[in-house]
């Protein structure tokens, strides 16, 4: 029994059996296409009720609190009491909403979520939507994910919604940018644009234990940084959660959801950071592929969902840590630093491969990205000198 | 290096993750109904009657001077004095009824009693299923022993004890 294509192989059979029965090959087409989504639905489901739990529970410890642990074992089953409380609320829409605008905005926004998840391949032979340009699909089918979130904001009438969809749309806009960039190189090494190309060509190994994923080499290093950076603003995650905003503008663009559509949102928003993660595992961290040659045994999706996993908790640990970013800090971060730092990735990536891909190669890339890296901080570096803060009550 | 100053605080937060899993007097929450938070001694809810010996009607210290029924300021006491057949007071109370959905648990009674009868109770989970009848609190639901009363506030009821025993000496010596 390979336990690698376990699943590949169940499908296959179920398709073979439906063949066998008669179906003809349009309706087996189809079927085929129906069980990737609800593979894709059902493995990302659970995954967002238990990283909502986990999340919880990872920011009470860094807050050194228990987090949720009444309901069930360890409080795992504090996913099914919320999502409860969330399908028995009112759904209630303003009066002054416009009503088909505030009800799509939530739809359109799972649906582009959804979509980035299909072209990722979370094992071998696993990619649900295994297209030649599905790098390409994915970043033009996160791009809806914007115009929702400013549906969402303009269709509630609303100040704050509004004022929520505005600083999404112009930090989305902006980081789009860098995202793209940061891919940019992985692209133009490998040639395609196809994440299961990307995935065999990192799937090399040098003495056996060092794996040629691009986040070994210097440029693949710092694009995936900035790749992760443009993820957590692309996924509204803090430091970057403007839009949201708790404290100032309550929750932003969805101020006005309740209910059922409140959870829409709330899971195109994991989706959307789960999707980033994986097109970063996909790029930079090899994919399925296993960190070392001696522990190709253990199955292609195990590597990539422990590759994954610890991506997102890299995304809650940040969560835990950094507090919220001013507009205009984000904004020249992304112009001043991230843009242009995208570009020195892009010429360190050709240098490397012109250089023959080896150690020189390495060592010049290196040296460009440091290079570029000093001066650009520099810039971001105001000076600024605060006097010390006097405390003159909480001594 | 430009950037430091965040992994310096990531490093912060992983600390704080993994130290809250072993060292435990970072976990300041206290797990209610498994673990309860133990009381301070000068902590008080509501009021509760006193009584000596092991008759809780017997050896009630309240004599039912109504002290405690007219300095009560959301005027929650009702206290109906006993007497016997010459309808002569016998110091002890019929009805002493207390309630305590309106207390406001200031402890001025045990403050005005002269007997050191009425004293501050601190049993804090006081929700029931009904707001009127269960939250009325008669005579025998307020008696509480006088071991009672030292477990709660050990000092103080050691001082009231020495007080009532000053007492009874002045007493037997008139």
């Amino acid at each position: 029994m390979d336990l690698d294509q376990i699943f590949v192989i169940a499908k296959q059979q179920v398709l073979a059996w439906l063949t066998g029965a008669g179906a003809s090959v349009g309706v087996v087409q189809v079927i085929s296409s129906l069980i990737n989504i609800a593979a894709v639905l059902a493995v990302f489901l659970t995954l967002f009720a238990l990283i909502s739990v986990i999340e919880r529970k990872v920011l009470a410890r860094i807050q050194n609190r228990y987090g949720p642990n009444r309901v069930g074992p360890f409080g795992l089953l504090q996913p099914v009491a919320d999502g409860i409380k969330m399908l028995i609320k009112e759904d209630i829409v303003p009066r002054r909403a416009d009503a088909i605008v505030h009800f799509i905005a939530p739809v359109v926004m799972c649906a582009a979520a959804t979509l980035t998840l299909c072209v990722i391949p979370y094992g071998r032979n696993m990619t649900p939507v295994a297209i030649d340009g599905g790098v390409l699909l994915f970043f033009a089918a996160g791009a809806p994910a914007e115009l929702a979130v400013f549906m969402a904001g303009w269709g509630s009438n609303n100040k704050y919604s509004m004022l929520g969809a505005m600083r999404a749309i112009a930090q989305m806009v902006s980081y789009e940018l860098p995202l793209l960039l940061a891919a940019l190189p992985v692209v133009m090494i490998t040639g395609s644009l196809s994440p299961d190309e990307i995935v065999a060509a990192q799937g090399h190994y040098s003495f056996g234990t060092v794996p040629h994923w691009f986040a070994v080499t210097p440029w693949g290093a710092v694009a995936f940084l900035l790749f992760f950076i443009a993820g957590l603003v692309e996924s509204n995650r803090t430091p970057f959660d403007l839009p949201e905003g708790e404290s100032e503008i309550v929750a932003g663009h969805m101020m006005e959801y309740s209910g059922f559509k409140y959870a829409l949102f709330f899971m195109a928003e994991y989706f959307g950071m789960f999707a980033v993660s994986g097109l970063g595992v996909t790029l930079f961290l090899g994919g399925w592929n296993s960190p070392v040659s001696w522990l190709e045994w253990i199955p292609s999706y195990i590597w990539f969902f422990l590759k994954l996993s610890v991506l997102l908790l890299l995304f809650l640990w940040i969560r835990g840590t950094l507090p919220r970013l001013r507009m205009d800090q984000v904004m020249s971060f992304a112009w001043k630093f991230m843009l242009p730092m995208a570009f020195v990735c892009i010429v360190a990536a050709a240098v490397w491969h012109y250089a023959g891909r080896g150690l020189i190669g390495w060592v010049w890339s290196l040296a460009i990205v440091v290079v570029a890296y000093l001066p650009l901080t520099k810039l971001l570096w105001t000076g600024k000198q605060f006097a010390v803060r006097q405390y003159r009550f909480a001594e | 290096m430009f950037g430091a100053g965040i992994l310096k605080g990531m490093l912060v937060t992983a600390s704080n993750f993994f130290r809250s899993y072993y060292v435990k007097e970072r976990l300041t929450t206290i797990p209610y109904p498994e673990e309860q938070r133990i009381t301070p001694d000068r902590s008080r809810t509501i009021p509760f009657l006193v009584y000596d010996g092991e008759d809780q009607e017997a050896g009630l210290r309240c004599t039912a001077c109504c002290i405690c029924e007219k300095a009560c300021p959301p005027q929650i006491i009702y206290i109906v004095p006993s007497r016997d057949e010459k309808n002569r007071l016998l110091k002890h109370p019929k009805v002493f009824d207390i309630d305590t959905s309106v207390c406001m648990e200031c402890g001025i009674c045990s403050e005005v009693c002269p007997f050191e009868a009425i004293r501050m109770d601190q049993v804090f989970e006081l929700s029931t299923r009904e707001r009127f009848e269960s939250l009325l609190l008669h005579k025998s639901d307020l008696a509480k022993s006088n071991g009672y009363y030292h477990q709660l506030h050990p000092t103080e009821a050691a001082a009231d004890d020495a007080k009532r025993a000053a007492a009874a000496a002045r007493k037997k010596k008139a």
